[in-house]
């Protein structure tokens, strides 16, 4: 899933490209023997074709090609690698499956992609203390599939899990429609090997509660890659419910379904997800998948989970309360088999898009839920004076907002009203008291948005962090932040390495 | 913020200016950090004014000690020195309770209590049963990191605060985080400065996401025969683990051990929910006890004793009853006794007593030694006697330890804050 799908790749600043310096052509052969040394012929790319394949994550209209593409086997390469892109001061990439939807993989300029493809062990599963050690490469579909037969899941569940990586996943603090009730992925990482940027191993967190000492595992997830690579990270799983129940009601309009969540909560209902569609949505589901929802302006889904008997009333209730707020329809999932599909339309909704319009843009903002009403009502007079269509599909338990912003690039100038109303959305939920991101990350692509959320001192003191992770300023630089570092930091700006040539990156 | 300050003198009374000449005083016995005398007290209004002070100590190199309640202050190492203590004491507002969204956001200085007294206006609480929560600030919780029974259910203070407001030690006042409970925009500070023991800045204000007040509850004891046994009650008990909001393990040196369990739920299904677990706990051979006990002041009362140390263990689940074992032979071969209470998630506190302190110390150093083989971890919060100050209150640093250090420098380069009292001599 592609967060902007199919449009043109469009320039941006990045730092000029400087002309080599006399022996680059020499310490480029020399970078790339040593790297071959530690991966092997096979696993270092080169050949400009190849390296296109990582030039970009899911986010496709930002673009750099990289200088190499590693992809070593195992963590004591992981960290040979760093340790040469450290001596040499080369800037590197972490990349997992490449499915981030905000640029955090893209790769920088005279940089390399460390690729943890290849790192795939699922290294120990320990049931008894719920537990699971897993490489970065690992998919997250994968750990639940591994130990579902034991009767435990791995709770995030972010929609692309059939193709993300836990590595992945522990850079953005993935979430997902369930992580309402369950916690992202920060709640269920207890420990991690991390490389850091200067090539040194060191575990943070521990197996066990309350590890001694900074929570630096803490700050590591959702650090979109710049604080170093997770090569082995401990999971924490979880005993699946006895009894799950869902529910999906038809309302008139947004507000009545907004209402219909703002009531469950404020009746100590803790619904495992609470999803909400529009019209629109809805539509472009329909055609893409067949969910066969009902025809209506907004539709909830909300799945109870728990001991059955308590879950018998809080169904109850939920489905009391959409009543009084106005669902017409209300269907309870008879078993397993109808739950995947009322599910089906909800996680096909981004890709849906495909099918009622050319060319879309998915924004990730968040809200205080009870904002959400005239968040809707505003993006729609926004949509309206933009002569554009908004879809919205969120996670309505906890306020994130997935609004998809419609347009065709063949129609002259709608491609930039489509990203300024995209940004007036982010807008709206900086003014809301909201976030820019809830789960797809800033990356590359909401760096400047930072300076709107936070305060500069804010920002500089996210800096102080960063700077005592990586002082050379090499690990996915560029991202994250509208600056690279902060003035008066011991290292300088980040400038591009000389064996930056011009035929080797390329700047679109 | 620049200041001048070419001595002491200078230092208070630009304090003074700062928060009002009425709220700096000298520092009493009653004062004392773990037997480091500090100079004044100072009790700020605003985060404004913590930071403020922060700048002036900085600039006069003056350590710090943050202080809230003062529940926890002796935990940690003892300081390398103290001038100031900085407390949170009129910091104590609610700012707000977004009942709606389930958020709320407080100042750093107000009680456990008086938060949840604030929010249970709307059936809601902060999830999080810390040790005297009458007594204990927001503040003081999130610098010790101190969760308790329920985080089995709702998680850690961790996974329920949402965004903090800091004054570092250059008087920068920082936000982190936000109002929103779902939120990965930068890094995510509000876990940082979670269990820093006030060796970063001082958390000025915090905003926790909340969970609605129980409908029913009921606790249930139980006792068990032998440690295996209390192994296999608590596997039978966690594979049901979806009936208990908590499961506390108590045992001490003179008696069996007990389970006591908390049950939350719809005053409609609590009975059921009782009956249940109950009859998961018997079949696995648990007997069943009608006191009604208290699991918070259990934890309490584990405290207190001057002969006696107070450690905070951390170790994998399955461990519980092995460790238990552990506990029970150093302890009887060394003549000491000992209380544990725990979490069957794998936390809890174990205090060691007797009139040998010497003794007292050896057995909690082969139970650090213990725990450690398998990843667990031992950190003394109550010392006792002199014996206390010869022993590191954590464990042997770690690799991580130079990264923590270099966070350290950036956020405290002088070392004002707390010096001494964290991991690793930070």
């Amino acid at each position: 899933m592609t967060g902007m799908q199919n449009r043109c790749i469009v320039a941006f600043d990045m730092p000029p490209i400087n002309h080599p310096p006399p022996d680059t052509i020499g310490a480029s052969a020399k970078l790339h023997q040593e790297l071959r040394a530690i991966v092997g012929e096979s696993n270092l790319l080169l050949a400009p074709e190849e390296l296109r394949t990582y030039e970009c994550d899911g986010l496709t209209n930002f673009r750099v090609v990289p200088v190499a593409v590693v992809l070593p086997s195992d963590a004591e390469q992981v960290q040979r690698i760093v340790r040469v892109c450290h001596r040499d001061h080369i800037p590197f990439v972490a990349r997992g499956s490449g499915t981030g939807l905000s640029g955090g993989a893209m790769p920088v300029q005279g940089g390399i992609v460390i690729s943890l493809a290849r790192l795939t062990r699922i290294v120990e599963i320990d049931i008894p203390n719920e537990r699971v050690v897993v490489e970065p490469g690992v998919i997250n579909a994968h750990v639940t599939q591994r130990v579902a037969p034991y009767g435990y899941f791995y709770a995030p569940d972010p929609s692309s899990q059939s193709v993300c990586s836990i590595g992945g996943n522990v850079a953005e603090n993935s979430g997902g429609a369930h992580c309402l009730k369950y916690g992202f992925t920060t709640t269920h990482v207890l420990a991690m090997d991390v490389i850091l940027p200067d090539g040194e191993r060191v575990t943070l967190g521990a197996s066990t509660c309350d590890a001694p000492g900074y929570d630096l595992r803490g700050v590591f997830v959702g650090s979109e890659g710049t604080l170093g690579i997770a090569v082995k990270i401990t999971l924490r799983i979880m005993r699946r419910p006895e009894c799950v129940q869902t529910l999906l009601a038809a309302f008139h309009s947004t507000d009545d379904a907004g209402e219909a969540v703002g009531r469950i909560i404020a009746a100590g209902i803790l619904p495992a997800a609470a999803e909400m569609m529009d019209r629109l949505s809805i539509l472009a589901a329909e055609a893409a998948v067949h969910a066969c929802y009902p025809d209506c302006e907004a539709l909830l889904l909300i799945e109870l989970d728990g001991v059955a008997d308590e879950v018998a009333l809080l169904v109850d209730q939920v489905e009391q309360i959409c009543a009084e707020t106005g669902a017409w329809e209300l269907r309870l999932a008879r078993d397993d088999s109808q739950r995947q599909v009322f599910w089906k339309g909800r996680k096909a909704a981004f890709a849906a898009m495909g099918r009622i319009s050319p060319n879309y843009i998915v924004q990730d903002g968040v809200i205080p839920r009870t904002a959400l009403p005239q968040t809707l009502r505003e993006i729609r007079r926004l949509g309206a004076a933009a002569g554009l269509r908004v879809a919205n599909v969120f996670h309505a338990g906890d306020g994130n907002l997935h609004p998809l912003v419609l347009y065709d690039r063949a129609v002259p100038g709608q491609e930039q009203a489509a990203e300024i109303l995209s940004a007036d959305i982010l807008r709206l939920c900086i003014r809301a008291g909201g976030s820019i991101t809830g789960e797809h990350g800033v990356g590359f692509e909401k760096r400047e948005f930072m300076s709107e959320m936070y305060a500069e001192p804010d920002l500089q003191t996210m800096q102080r962090v960063r700077v005592a992770f990586d002082p050379a300023g090499i690990c996915n630089p560029l991202k994250i932040f509208p600056r690279p570092r902060l003035c008066g930091e011991k290292p300088g700006p980040y400038a591009p390495h000389p064996l930056v040539t011009a035929g080797l990156a390329e700047l679109f | 913020m620049m200041v001048d300050i070419s001595n002491s003198r200078d230092c208070r009374s630009t304090i003074e200016r700062l928060v009002g000449q009425a709220h700096v005083r000298d520092a009493a016995a009653k004062d004392l950090v773990e037997g480091v005398q500090p100079r004044w007290v100072v009790e700020a209004g605003s985060a404004a004014e913590v930071a403020g002070v922060l700048a002036v100590a900085d600039a006069g190199a003056l350590r710090v000690i943050p202080r809230g309640g003062g529940t926890k202050l002796g935990w940690g190492n003892p300081p390398r020195a103290a001038d100031i203590i900085l407390s949170t004491k009129r910091l104590d507002r609610v700012l707000e309770h977004a009942f709606g969204d389930m958020t709320a956001s407080v100042q750093a200085g107000c009680t456990v209590a008086a938060f949840n007294r604030h929010l249970s206006a709307h059936d809601q609480r902060l999830a999080i049963d810390p040790l005297w929560p009458a007594n204990a600030t927001i503040g003081g919780i999130l610098a010790t990191n101190d969760s308790g029974a329920l985080r089995a259910n709702f998680g850690a203070l961790r996974d329920q605060l949402i965004g903090v407001t800091v004054a570092l030690a250059d008087g920068t006042i920082a936000k982190s985080g936000g109002k929103v409970v779902k939120n990965v925009a930068g890094f995510d500070l509000p876990k940082l400065f979670t269990g820093s023991f006030g060796t970063l800045g001082v958390i000025v204000e915090a905003t926790f996401r909340l969970y609605a007040c129980p409908k029913a509850t009921r606790v249930a004891r139980f006792t068990v025969q032998n440690d295996d046994q209390l192994g296999r009650v608590l596997t039978a008990l966690n594979a049901r683990s979806s009936l208990t909001a908590s499961v506390q393990i108590e045992a001490s040196s003179d008696g069996v051990a007990a389970i006591v369990l908390g049950i939350e739920g719809l005053a409609d299904a609590i009975e059921g929910k009782l009956r249940e677990i109950v009859r998961a706990a018997l079949d696995a051979h648990a007997t069943r006890e009608d006191r009604r006990i208290d699991s918070e002041a259990s934890a309490e009362r584990l405290f207190g004793a001057g002969d006696t140390c107070v450690c905070k263990v951390s170790l994998s689940p399955t461990q519980w009853p092995g460790f238990l074992t552990a506990v029970r032979d150093v302890a009887t071969s060394a003549a000491v006794r000992w209380k544990v209470v725990g979490q069957a998630m794998g936390v809890g506190l174990l205090s060691l007593g007797g009139s040998d302190l010497e003794r007292v110390y050896d057995s909690l150093l082969l139970l650090r030694a213990y725990l450690e083989k398998s990843q667990g971890s031992l950190v003394v919060l109550q010392g006792a006697g002199d014996v206390a100050r010869r022993i590191d209150a954590w464990p042997q640093a770690h690799a991580a330890l130079p990264l923590m250090r270099r966070v350290k420098a950036q956020f405290d380069p002088k070392t004002i804050l707390s010096p001494g009292r964290f991991i690793g001599g930070i």
